[in-house]
């Protein structure tokens, strides 16, 4: 069992949960993560490691619910545990074996949307533990689902865009990062976004009309993560790639993302597409202004 | 009644037309009567050719003259001095090709069904309350096991018996390897017999700590360098499954057997009280000839879809076990045998698999394996309509652990290379065997690389400390 040590709300639906798995902890980098699974007849659920700590032993995973099993472990507490909590899997962040001098002479941009938030603060602040200040762009629906702006703001140079305009800048995260290239006179070497599909998909368009060159971390279904099932092959520069070993995170230039849309779509019943409309937008949905949720 | 000698004493079964909905064993094996009259058919031959035939060597005419005499307790414990998975062999072991296929029994008339009185025998014991016998104590030393399949579990339950401190280590929530992931339940029961066997063996006091991925979690090195294992043996199977890189392939609706049945099987789908989803699918194609594409067909006419199996050789060289192609047919599974798919046509709008467009075959001279060459007659195409494909091509084992293990050598088919008798790898106090080093193969042969594995390793470490 993997005990619950902390949890709580970081906005209405996103949940934070620190978690006793020491033996993840000691391996796990930025860019990897977890599957854990409530309990004999839950699913196998994969969710980025947003922090750990390896002297406690501990993970921190940030989730939204999404359908029945997200649903379940939104209502764990602290005290409680996880039957079954397994990692750290896929490949860590190609950021952590780039020399340090060689990340230095980069300006790096992060693009964050939704529960994406989350999965990039590890590797911002990575950079910033080795001397690093990233720029972070964060987009949201609105102000109360902005997430971890205090932990962010310690870390790098943080704006922050929501749809409405309720906080901050408004606008969708495409329109942020234009604004910064074309009005601010900011130049990006390297740039890493982290959100739903459709985001992510837009983003790489325009930093491949910019040339710059983008990251991206794939979140399709998966059962095992250990490369056993193919559940979560990408189409990935015409290559098929299974993203739980061969990813999670790809060159998003290359990735084929209308293809990878439409293959989330193979357990979505009726009952989940309402849920996910209810509860506005698939995973990593906290809403980037980009796309209408699942529509 | 008396026994017909040329006959094998017909097994009950369940009726096709009601198991093709459900998932209770199809096989109800022998009762004790049926058993002992199978057993008289055995002539006790002092060259008893079907000993030859099982790759554990189970002493097989000395088992069963225990089943004749009604002695099912020394029957057993003749099985358990070469097996450790008696109830999983006598149910999945390809018998045909192995014990009854050197039967001398079998030249005039049936072969003695020595795989139903073997899993006769092994039912027996469990319902009697029969376990194997723990070490009487330990002799100190600590040796890691990787993967929880046949292999793993028997090279485990081997060296405890020898008083070692074993800790099985498994990437899956569940042990069982293949037995709990692959192997559907109505071929081989998982609380009924795959957990008891697994309770087997923990009760013999290895552990098994699940949720590791070795490679990952931590590393071969680390277990020997930090952990304390003094030795290692390496049962990883051959789980990644190979796609066919043809048009269509990433459309929805088509996935790999090993996804399939992982969903029914480990995460049991098909059962309502599991929130796992699986796409029942109304017409599936399966691709593919072996155990495992019968099982996926299987599983997937359980579920309510009309089933064909694609097979680009002929039914004569189909390489599952004769008994699944019999069940698989007389269930209704479809069979189209000789031709092969080149194409899969997808709905442009949904995205989902429409059909599999396939070609006729012939079969053309013998190949380096033995059997005729499938070859494509041109301009033969035709098209199946499916709304699901399930591709059974057969798998690899998952370089996980050789790209993570310094000083662990592997072939150009990505096996690790061991020695057949010790199960010694290229790196000191390392072992490997069954799927992991064979590529993919069947249950008995897994167990026997592990009991090889559990010697190698006692003799390394005896070896050490007799300086
Ligand atoms: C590598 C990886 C990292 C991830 N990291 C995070 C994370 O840090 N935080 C987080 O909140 N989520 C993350 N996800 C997504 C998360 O795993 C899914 O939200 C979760 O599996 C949904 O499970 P469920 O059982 O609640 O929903 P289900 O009952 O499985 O599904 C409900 C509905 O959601 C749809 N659905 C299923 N999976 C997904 C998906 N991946 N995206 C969109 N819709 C889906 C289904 O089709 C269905 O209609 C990650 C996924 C991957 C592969
Ligand atoms: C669907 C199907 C049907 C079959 N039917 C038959 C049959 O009827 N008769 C027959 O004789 N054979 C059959 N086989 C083949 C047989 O099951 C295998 O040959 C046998 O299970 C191999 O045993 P193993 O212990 O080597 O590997 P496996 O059973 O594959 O077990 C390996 C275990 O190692 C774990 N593992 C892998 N990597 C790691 C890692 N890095 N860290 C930790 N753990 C890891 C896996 O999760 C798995 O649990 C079938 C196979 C399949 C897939
Ligand atoms: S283990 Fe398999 S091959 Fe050996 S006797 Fe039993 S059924 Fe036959
Ligand atoms: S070869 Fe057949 S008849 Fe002879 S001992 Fe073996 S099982 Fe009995
Ligand atoms: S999740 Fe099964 S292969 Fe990636």
């Amino acid at each position: 069992m993997y005990r619950i040590l902390y949890a709580d709300k970081l906005a209405t639906n996103i949940t934070r949960m620190v978690v006793e798995a020491p033996r993840v902890a000691k391996h796990c980098e930025p860019g990897q993560f977890i599957i854990a699974k409530t309990d004999e007849v839950g699913e196998r659920i994969p969710l980025t490691i947003c922090d750990f700590d390896r002297e406690a032993g501990t993970i921190t995973i940030v989730f939204q619910p999404v359908g029945q099993s997200t649903a379940i472990m939104a209502e764990l507490k602290q005290g409680d545990a996880f039957e079954d909590f397994v990692g750290p899997l896929g490949r860590p962040s190609d950021l952590i074996d780039t020399p340090i001098e060689e990340l230095k002479k980069k300006n790096i941009l992060f693009i964050a949307g939704g529960v994406g938030t989350a999965p990039v603060y590890p590797q911002v602040k990575w950079l910033h533990q080795h001397g690093i200040t990233a720029d972070v762009i964060i987009g949201a629906k609105s102000k109360e689902f902005v997430v971890l702006e205090k932990e962010f703001r310690e870390v790098c140079n943080l704006y922050i865009t929501t749809d409405d305009g309720s906080y901050e800048r408004k606008g969708m995260v495409t329109v942020c990062l234009q604004d910064l290239i074309e009005k601010e006179g900011k130049h990006y070497d390297h740039c890493v976004a982290i959100g739903p599909m459709i985001m992510m998909k837009f983003v790489c368009k325009m930093t491949k009309e910019y040339g710059i060159p983008t990251i991206v971390s794939m979140n399709p279904i998966m059962v095992d993560g250990t490369g056993m099932c193919g559940a979560c092959r990408v189409q990935v520069g015409g290559e098929v790639k299974f993203a739980c070993v061969d990813g999670p995170e790809f060159d998003g230039h290359l990735v084929d993302f209308d293809q990878a849309m439409q293959r989330m779509k193979m357990y979505k019943t009726e009952e989940g597409r309402a849920v996910l409309k209810k509860t506005e937008g698939a995973t990593f949905h906290g809403g980037c202004g980009n796309c209408g949720g699942d529509e | 009644m008396a026994v017909d000698k040329l006959k094998k004493v017909p097994v009950r079964e369940q009726d096709p037309q009601v198991r093709a909905h459900n998932f209770e064993e199809v096989c109800y094996g022998y009762n004790a009567q049926e058993a002992m009259d199978e057993a008289s058919r055995c002539i006790h031959c002092k060259n008893a050719k079907c000993i030859q035939g099982c790759p554990v060597n189970i002493n097989i005419p000395e088992f069963i003259a225990g089943i004749k005499e009604g002695d099912f307790a020394k029957a057993f414990s003749i099985i358990s001095e070469s097996s450790a998975l008696p109830a999983v062999c006598g149910r999945v072991c390809p018998q045909e090709s192995q014990c009854e296929g050197r039967c001398i029994r079998g030249i005039k008339g049936e072969a003695v069904s020595i795989g139903k009185l073997e899993r006769f025998t092994a039912d027996w014991a469990r319902e009697n309350g029969i376990h194997p016998e723990p070490a009487k104590e330990l002799n100190g030393h600590k040796v890691a096991v990787i993967g929880a399949g046949p292999a793993g579990l028997t090279c485990a339950g081997d060296l405890a018996k020898l008083g070692y401190e074993v800790t099985i280590f498994e990437a899956l929530h569940k042990a069982g390897g293949v037995l709990s992931y692959g192997i559907p339940e109505f071929r081989l029961p998982k609380s009924a017999v795959v957990d008891k066997e697994i309770e087997n063996v923990r009760s013999l006091g290895v552990k098994i700590e699940t949720n590791v991925v070795i490679g990952k979690s931590v590393t071969i090195d680390e277990l020997m360098d930090e952990e304390g294992f003094e030795a290692v043996f390496i049962g990883s199977g051959a789980g990644l499954p190979m796609f066919m890189n043809i048009p269509g392939e990433t459309a929805l609706g088509v996935l790999s057997a090993n996804e399939f049945l992982t969903r029914n099987n480990l995460m049991k789908a098909y059962r309502d009280d599991y929130y796992t989803p699986i796409h029942r699918g109304k017409k599936v194609v399966v691709v593919g000839g072996g155990n495992v594409a019968m099982d996926a067909a299987r599983t997937a006419l359980r579920l309510g879809a009309e089933t064909h199996i694609v097979y680009r050789r002929s039914e004569a060289e189909l390489p599952a076990r004769a008994e699944e192609v019999h069940h698989a047919k007389e269930e209704g599974v479809i069979f189209n045998t000789l031709c092969n798919p080149v194409e899969l046509i997808v709905d442009e709008e949904t995205g989902w698999v429409k059909g599999c467009k396939c070609i006729r075959m012939e079969l053309g001279e013998p190949d380096s394996s033995g059997r005729r060459r499938p070859i494509a007659i041109p301009g033969s195409e035709f098209e199946i309509e499916a709304d699901t494909v399930i591709m059974s091509l057969g798998t690899s084992p998952n370089p996980l652990i050789s790209s993570t293990t310094i000083g662990l050598d592997i072939n150009h088919r990505k096996c690790i290379i061991a020695d057949e008798d010790t199960g010694a790898t290229s790196k000191k106090g390392v072992y490997a065997g069954g799927d992991a080093v064979t590529g993919a193969a069947t249950v008995i042969l897994a167990m026997g690389a592990g009991k090889a594995g559990a010697k190698g390793i006692d003799e390394f470490i005896k070896a050490k400390y007799a300086k």
